[in-house]
């Protein structure tokens, strides 16, 4: 998804510290639909990151359980009785591995994130503000990643990374790093657009005036001001992340069943079920992507519509009459309350 | 709109150091360095590819290894010279890929060249089945939405064009084979074709390999309808998750310029809403639309390597999961560079097509 971002302080400078927050400050700004969307989008998200921390209580066995104390579990069992979601055709039971998987998504949600902020933000600060061939270079290079398709790199990455296999935290690291090296060129993008803006600006040449180092302009100036568009980006990447590390799963680059519970490779598994008649074992982990990607997806758009005045339903606009709202609401906007010093 | 002005100058080149060479020009110069950017972009693709693809090791160790005994192992290491410097073989591969010479697979021992032409119409056929469901499906609903901003036919869209982007294609496609497939009985599982239809449609002459087009011009009507009922699946999976994707673009470019002006004016002079949001806010939308869809392609190309394993389409994709699988590097170099050089050209056909309808685009 490629969001236009508009750079607009978001929240009022002299509101309390809690109501400057980026998601809060966003509620308070949101009205009607955007405020349903934005709610549904943070319940959605909260049970998902709920489940991941509470995984080993809520889930009935393990991911990688085949037995307990009555013997083994059947295989394709239909849902109800002693396994909720019924049995996948290896004996894994449906509901514990779609628990389960809530935490390898996650962690690999913020291993990638993290990996990726750290290096597109280094380079997008340094390509930008040291610019010449160095810059030429890199945005060359970001801009041919970019523009391949997403999950072929990060399916020749898994390639290298892991050979294919792997174990749990090789497999987390593997899909994580496959998706960074995705992700880094948007980073990138963004933070080097800002910096050469910033660049510009005098009180980076007033730095630059009492002797203050390259490194300190950078880290101290620029990068402060540079990273304000990150929250958005990030979550919007982190529902990317989940697609791409079901995609590697779906295509047999995940993660080994044995050492962690990923979704796209039970769905891997239960596509030649599906021919038979047997619905559960793809349609439970299938449906907890869509939760997650959904949940993710609608606080990310929320944030994006908010910061944009020309999305933003306007609190005014909806009170008026309803026939009347909508070329109304539709003007450029400029009534922005919170950028008047 | 005028295509051949040249671009002002303007403060914009002052901010991209990097743009620097391609500004003043007129629309030939701005075409020139878009081509010429389009070889950088693979040759960059092609390196990284060959590099990463060598640090897992050679690619007869990769796909043979364990199935031959250690000493037939490093002949055929060096028979095919792979056991010589990294930096040699790079050149040697792409001194053979400006001759058009991909090499042979390692896993079926086939031309690399004639493997990309065969399964490459299937996934051009599957693009395109599915580009015209995201257009059909993707551009009036976004109408609608922009339209009735704010109201419930706009909520009930915008929430399904996030769920469409939200569900992985392989899932959709997962629940359209048990819907339509399994349990209604409507249309066929998985496949490109029938078998006899398969059969009928290969020993044609001069194959186009897209089959729909191959059955219409043999007029072989039941090949015809046949392939069409195979098409279904595999295309609305892929096509609706690209269609959210248009939904959301148009309604947000609609909703723009549904708020100028001259809107204002057509509807007091009496013009119809339908032809106010089709005609006069739609057509200047149009730009950023063929803008983003052009980048689309990508996401499209890689949706169908997923579709295309989801539905046994034996395209690109499928092919490229299965030479993964046997780690068949040299099949696997040859798909992710021609993948490479759709995706530069079609950046570069979109640059273009934005520079013509829009003059301000050409800094």
């Amino acid at each position: 998804m490629t969001a236009e971002t508009t750079l607009e302080p978001v929240a009022n400078p002299r509101a309390s510290f809690f109501r400057r927050l980026p998601v809060v400050s966003h509620f308070n700004k949101s009205v009607g639909l955007q405020r349903f969307m934005l709610v549904v989008g943070l319940v959605l998200t909260g049970i998902f990151l709920l489940t991941a921390l509470a995984a080993p209580l809520l889930a009935p066995y393990g991911f990688a359980q085949l037995s307990d104390a009555d013997g083994n579990f059947p295989t394709q069992q239909e849902p109800g009785g002693k396994h909720l979601l019924g049995t996948t055709v290896g004996g894994y039971d449906v509901l514990s591995r779609v628990i389960w998987g809530t935490q390898t998504a996650l962690l690999v949600i913020i291993v990638a994130v993290i990996l990726s902020i750290f290096a597109g933000v280094i380079l997008g600060l340094v390509s930008g503000y040291i610019g010449g061939w160095l810059d030429r270079i890199l945005v060359v290079v970001a801009d041919a990643i970019y523009a391949f398709p997403s999950l072929l790199v990060a399916i020749v990455m898994a390639i290298v990374i892991s050979g294919g296999q792997s174990s749990l935290l090789g497999g987390i690291l593997a899909a994580a790093i496959s998706i960074t090296v995705v992700f880094i060129p948007q980073y990138f993008r963004v933070i080097r657009a800002e910096t050469i803006r910033l660049k510009a600006e005098p009180f980076v040449e007033s730095a630059k005036v009492v002797g203050a180092s390259n490194v300190r302009i950078m880290t101290r100036h620029i990068y402060r001001n540079a990273t304000r568009t990150l929250p958005l980006i990030f979550t919007l990447n982190a529902s990317e992340a989940i697609l791409t590390l079901a995609g590697l799963g779906f295509l047999g680059f995940g993660i080994e069943p044995s050492s962690a519970a990923e979704w796209g490779f039970d769905l891997n598994k239960a596509l030649a079920d599906t021919t038979s008649g047997i619905w559960w074992t793809g349609l439970f982990p299938g449906l907890a992507i869509v939760w997650t990607v959904l949940g993710l997806t609608l606080v990310g758009e929320s944030i994006n519509d908010l910061n944009d005045p020309r999305l933003r339903g306007r609190k005014r606009a909806t009170r008026k009459a309803a026939a009347s709202a909508a070329p109304a609401a539709a003007g450029p906007g400029t009534e922005t309350e919170s950028s008047n010093p | 709109m005028t295509t051949l002005i040249d671009a002002p100058p303007s403060d914009a080149d002052a901010l991209l150091p990097s743009k620097k060479k391609a500004a003043g020009g007129g629309l030939g110069q701005y075409i020139l360095v878009r081509f010429l950017l389009i070889f950088p972009t693979i040759l960059i693709l092609v390196t990284m590819v060959f590099f990463l693809m060598r640090i897992t090791g050679d690619p007869i160790t990769a796909a043979m290894g364990g199935r031959l005994p250690p000493d037939q192992l490093q002949e055929r290491i060096h028979a095919a010279g792979y056991d010589r410097p990294l930096l040699v073989q790079y050149f040697e591969y792409l001194g053979q890929l400006a001759t058009g010479n991909f090499g042979t697979t390692l896993s079926d021992n086939r031309q690399v060249t004639e493997m990309l032409t065969t399964y490459g119409a299937a996934t051009l056929e599957l693009s395109i089945n599915a580009l015209i469901v995201a257009l059909l499906v993707g551009i009036p609903l976004g109408m609608v939405a922009a339209h009735r901003r704010d109201h419930l036919p706009d909520a009930v869209l915008r929430i399904l064009a996030i769920l469409f982007y939200a569900t992985p294609v392989f899932f959709a496609g997962m629940l359209l084979k048990l819907v339509f497939s399994v349990w209604l009985h409507w249309l066929p599982v998985a496949g490109r074709a029938g078998t006899r239809t398969e059969l009928s449609l290969t020993a044609l002459e001069a194959p186009t390999g897209i089959y729909w087009l191959d059955a219409l011009r043999s007029g072989n009507m039941a090949a015809f309808s046949d392939v069409m009922s195979h098409a279904v699946l595999p295309a609305l999976a892929l096509g609706l998750l690209t269609a959210g994707i248009f939904l959301r673009l148009v309604r947000t470019n609609v909703i723009g310029t549904l708020g100028k002006d001259y809107v204002e004016a057509g509807r007091s002079r009496g013009v119809s809403e339908f032809r106010l949001v089709t005609k006069h806010a739609y057509k200047p939308a149009l730009i950023p639309i063929i803008t983003v869809m052009g980048l689309q392609i990508a996401v499209m190309l890689g949706g169908a390597v997923l579709t295309e394993t989801t539905f046994e389409w034996k395209g690109l994709g499928f092919q490229l999961a299965n030479y993964l699988t046997a780690r068949d590097f040299v099949a696997v170099q040859g798909i992710v560079v021609l993948l490479a050089v759709i995706v530069a050209v079609t950046n570069f056909i979109v640059d273009i097509v934005a520079a013509l309808i829009d003059p301000r685009v050409r800094y």
